[in-house]
């Protein structure tokens, strides 16, 4: 695999001077604002639509088609709402894409709007990117003194407002009907759909939420087409996608690579390998949420299709990397004891199962498992996937069911020898 | 006690001028950030006049500030000092720096504050900074790669009132006025 590719979201990441305006312009900024204020709504969706433009927030809807499906004859305003609530444990692209290229996402945001006949784009970013709020949030200021937002955008007579709105700590808040239900001024829970939020979204008019780095390739895919955005990625999973590595790695970072990319080469290539050489044990490849893999996974291919064929998925491509030394029973708890806390607590297998599995995972990492403890948690594996209105618990079953799978012989070496294998202290008590 | 009234009733004002006229109810959030830079905390007091803002009931506005962890209902330190323990920071180390945050703040596990009002330390859920784990925050200012040596500098730092420069970004003197940034107000200092 060659990752010798001109990049795209990082092309200007070495230029500090593209935060600003002028120096984003100077780039070609806000080129693809002009050339789609000019445009028909219609060419405008057409042209992402032919990209397979496909959203980066985990799900990978294809962006055009969800812009497709906003009617626009409802009488009732449409929005925009930018989901900057990236929270998915492991996950730090979008951070990184805002503190360095603020504007593109401003420019993604209203090419979108222009494309649906929206007047208000609404930024949802969780609050404790406070940071990067403010930088949004000079940009916007900048934006608007040029013209290129506001009431005028660039003399087209089009208006644009962004508005921001910072959330306070709540992981839920990134699943699209709950972020709605939080905008709103309440209780960050999810709604039922149908109506989707096409149809029925922010104030129940018709809405489109698009994730951070989905927007921040629509001005590129404007400026140069749908066929050069299919020219990196596969056919089905096209163009370029950020990856964050964190972990037991040499060089934890964000990376860029084209759709498809080997595991092994974004391991090795780009953040130099296990820590201290040890070996691979685990990874998950799409945050928390997605079922983990392991060195049996090394060759597969970082893109939606490909990992779903391995039982995973790209979720939003944060690979935690766990080495021989990490336990995963201990790791499997810490994770599980997160979606407990995030658990928004209306469906009961999520409040109630995500609650009872830590527990259990808890009591066997710290020694005090018992033989009727497996399959307690075989069994709430099982009953979260799939039973509860948002994906939140079936993150928590990918945890449970995953370790399960790959590690069995660990679970049961916690309750054999009443003590976590992996701990030091016990290391002698392990038998040879 | 009134938490919203003079410059903050404007600034309040200013806040529900972002939402629509008819959706109001939107402004809740940063109300309740800028009820949190006044009192340093979220009260009864301002939980009931926010309703009244907004014209729902004061039960309506606890059920929404209870569900956010970046509020809090309770008294709280000077210094908020936030430490992630989620996978990719535990994978680096993050509960020792936890540990060491307890000790060096002189904070009980689960105590709201230490004794002096100084600080009040917060496990954090995944921060997005798994790029330089362990993460933490000192009134929501980045410190990254943060060990526990490095952890108790820092809390002696504050204790001898220096505000250490953040990793990214400017620096954030207290809890409060990172509160106001969060309600989208007042002057941020430059980076």
């Amino acid at each position: 695999m060659n990752l010798d590719f001109d990049p795209r979201l990082t092309r200007d990441w070495d230029d500090p001077s593209v935060i600003g305006i002028d120096g984003y312009v100077a780039k070609g900024g806000y080129e693809a604002l002009s050339r789609a204020v000019a445009m028909a709504d219609a060419d405008i969706l057409e042209t992402v639509k032919s990209s397979g433009l496909r959203g980066r927030g985990g799900a990978g809807f294809p962006t055009g088609m969800k812009w497709g499906f906003v009617p626009r004859d409802t009488g009732k305003p449409t929005y925009v709402v930018v989901n900057f609530d990236e929270s998915e444990p492991g996950t730090c692209n979008n951070r990184e894409l805002v503190e360095r290229d603020p504007h593109r996402l401003l420019e993604g945001a209203a090419i979108a709007a222009l494309a649906i006949g929206c007047e208000t784009v609404y930024v949802y970013v969780r609050g404790e990117y406070l940071w990067q709020s403010i930088v949004l949030e000079r940009a916007i200021g900048e934006a608007y003194a040029s013209g290129r937002l506001g009431a005028d955008v660039l003399g087209s007579g089009k208006r644009i407002d962004v508005v921001l709105h910072r959330g306070a700590g709540a992981y839920i808040c990134g699943e699209e009907t709950a972020l709605l239900s939080s905008l709103e001024g309440f209780r960050g829970q999810p709604r039922l759909r149908p109506p989707f939020p096409a149809v029925e979204g922010l104030f129940a008019s018709p809405t489109v939420i698009n994730n951070v780095e989905t927007l921040m390739n629509v001005p590129h895919i404007v400026m140069r087409g749908a066929d050069w955005f299919r020219e990196l990625g596969t056919e089905k999973s096209p163009g370029t996608k950020m990856v964050t590595v964190s972990g037991k790695v040499e060089r934890p970072g964000n990376y860029e690579i084209p759709l498809g990319t080997p595991f092994r080469v974004v391991l090795d290539e780009l953040a130099g390998g296990v820590l201290g050489g040890r070996a691979l044990k685990a990874w998950t490849p799409g945050g928390s949420s997605t079922p983990m893999l392991t060195a049996d996974h090394l060759d597969v291919g970082l893109d939606y299709e490909s990992l779903a064929g391995a039982g995973s998925m790209l979720g939003t491509a944060a690979i935690m990397v766990m080495d021989e030394t990490d336990c995963l029973v201990d790791c499997a708890q810490r994770m599980v004891r997160f979606y407990a806390h995030e658990s928004c607590g209306k469906c009961t297998p999520c409040r109630e199962g995500s609650w009872w599995a830590t527990r259990v995972l808890e009591r066997l990492e710290r020694g005090d498992g018992r033989e009727q403890d497996l399959p307690v948690v075989r069994d709430l594996g099982k009953n979260l996937l799939f039973r509860a209105f948002c994906a939140l618990a079936d993150g928590t079953a990918s945890v449970i069911n995953s370790s399960l799978q790959h590690f069995p012989e660990e679970f049961e070496a916690h309750v054999r020898l009443g003590a976590c294998p992996l701990k030091a202290d016990h290391l002698e008590e392990v038998p040879a | 006690m009134t938490v919203f009234e003079g410059s903050v009733r404007a600034d309040a004002d200013a806040i529900m001028d972002r939402y629509p006229e008819t959706h109001r109810r939107s402004a809740i959030m940063p109300l309740l950030y800028l009820a949190q830079s006044v009192q340093g905390w979220v009260s009864r007091d301002a939980l009931r006049e926010i309703g009244g803002l907004l014209g729902i009931t004061t039960a309506e506005v606890e059920a929404v500030a209870s569900f956010y962890t970046m509020y809090r209902l309770r008294p709280t330190g000077t210094h908020v000092v936030n430490v992630c323990t989620n996978l990719a920071c535990k994978l680096r180390g993050a509960e020792h720096v936890f540990e060491a945050a307890h000790e060096a703040a002189g904070v009980d596990h689960g105590a709201e504050m230490s004794e002096d009002g100084l600080f009040t330390v917060h496990e954090e859920e995944c921060l997005g900074v798994c790029d330089f784990a362990p993460a933490v925050q000192i009134n929501l200012c980045n410190q990254d790669a943060v060990d526990a040596a490095r952890m108790r500098e820092l809390v002696a730092g504050l204790r001898a009132g220096e505000v250490p420069s953040p990793a990214r970004g400017p620096a954030f003197g207290s809890f409060k006025a990172a509160s106001r940034a969060l309600a989208g107000l007042g002057e941020v200092p430059p980076a």
